[in-house]
């Protein structure tokens, strides 16, 4: 995304190569283009691009891809933890 | 609504793609958060122009502020609408409260028999929505292939002359100085909704001093913290989302403390009552915690931030921000006992 960069290193996106088919699915919907096929198979481009909104694990028919999906949204987290830590869910101001 | 076509599913309201005066002012006071709870259109099938059994099937949200963007965009087109039943939420967040999702879609499918409605059997959901559908479960379960329309709804219509292909730019998010910009009011009437208090607080502690308490200065001193606060506020609302660019540092809690230091000294330059270090350091502190804790929560506006990313940033800038409003009243309050007070 052209002009913003969020914090390194921490996004929690996994691929399992093996597992992929190169159907293009994770390519199609990420918004950030994390993901590129090339030769049949799925690549991580740009980790620290992803937002964690979980498009691409949920659209993967084949199990390939894991990430702890959420919003990245200050009030949800708050939220969240006032819970006692329970993974965060939208908050209603998100 | 306009008319009514009569479809072999019954009778589909049909809707205009210009929108009235009404839909602005509408769109224009859930801008501002109000009544945004409430702004919805009934979920189900309507008409855009004269669609028949060949038109193209868009999928959308019953948020109206998205169905009005949306029928305004196709203007011209002969097109049928699938409104979901996300509880007047816009996709993005229905899809990821999972009101936009797999089952949500399959049960309109089958409940309003979209088979009988269209000969073909091809849906168009926003991208935005992968986040709470699984196009190969839609599949399955109904025989309908969903294909992937671009993020912004301007672009359904190149999209659909293309022949349903989203161009690399269609399917990347942009967060443009206009959106960024239409998103700060409902941050800034967020942050007043609980500002009242602190407000009130910030008026009672302005009042003690040598004197031990006195109206006078509550008022006046107090006046002068509450500027700061609204100050702050606007600062970390308004001032970081429009530099978000150009501020220093990638954590939201760094670059609304910068922008929260720099209408700090704004303020500290029109400051028309004495001034000393104390002071200065209150003013300073207290502008760069309250600007850096608002601007924090302007991450739940963007679209490129993590949640590992914000929970990480949170952790580690809040004690700060704790520590630096403490610091703040602590040395506002002491500052009444300096010079005449600013009084």
């Amino acid at each position: 995304m052209k002009g913003y960069r969020y914090l390194p290193g921490v996004a929690t996106l996994e691929l399992d190569v093996d597992k992929c088919t190169g159907c293009r699915q994770c390519e199609i919907v990420c918004p950030h283009r994390v993901f590129a096929v090339e030769d049949g198979r799925a690549r991580i481009l740009d980790l620290d691009a992803c937002m964690e909104c979980g498009a691409c694990a949920l659209n993967c028919a084949w199990g390939a891809i894991g990430v702890n999906a959420g919003v990245g949204c200050a009030s949800a987290i708050i939220g969240s933890w006032l819970r006692g830590g329970a993974a965060p869910k939208s908050g209603d101001r998100c | 609504m306009t008319s009514v076509l009569d479809t072999p599913i019954g009778p589909v309201p049909r809707v205009a793609t210009s929108l009235t005066w009404r839909d602005h002012l509408g769109a224009w006071r859930v801008r501002w958060g109000m009544g945004r709870d409430d702004y919805k259109v009934d979920p189900g099938v309507y008409a855009l122009g004269e669609p028949n059994a060949d038109s193209p099937v868009l999928v959308t949200a019953n948020y109206k502020l998205t169905f009005d963007v949306v029928r305004r965009d196709l203007d011209g087109r002969d097109v049928w609408l699938l409104v979901l039943d996300t509880r007047g939420i816009n996709v993005w967040c229905a899809a990821g409260k999972r009101t936009f999702s797999t089952d949500e879609l399959v049960r309109w499918i089958e409940g309003i028999g979209l088979s009988r409605l269209v000969a073909h059997q091809r849906l168009v959901l926003p991208q935005f929505g992968a986040t709470g559908v699984a196009a190969h479960t839609v599949r399955k379960r109904t025989g309908f292939r969903v294909v992937w329309g671009p993020v912004r709804s301007a672009d359904i219509p190149a999209f659909l002359d293309a022949g349903m292909e989203a161009t690399p730019g269609m399917r990347e998010v942009t967060f443009t100085a206009y959106d960024r910009l239409v998103l700060a009011p409902v941050e800034i009437t967020g942050t007043a909704a609980y500002g009242w208090w602190t407000v009130l607080a910030l008026f009672a502690i302005s009042g003690f001093g040598p004197w031990v308490f006195s109206l006078d200065a509550a008022w006046h001193r107090g006046f002068a913290a509450f500027s700061v606060f609204v100050a702050a506020a606007l600062a970390g609302g308004l001032v970081a989302p429009l530099l978000l660019p150009w501020l220093p540092g990638r954590a939201f809690s760094i670059k609304g403390a910068t922008s929260g230091l720099l209408v700090g000294l704004l303020v500290l330059a029109l400051w028309d009552r004495p001034l000393d270090a104390v002071t200065i350091a209150a003013v300073l502190l207290g502008a760069a915690a309250l600007s850096s804790f608002v601007a924090m929560n302007f991450t739940g506006s963007t679209p490129y931030t993590s949640p590992s990313g914000v929970e990480k940033e949170m952790r580690r800038s809040m004690p700060w921000q704790s520590l630096a409003a403490a610091a703040s009243v602590a040395m506002w309050v002491g500052s009444a006992w300096i010079g005449k007070g600013g009084v």
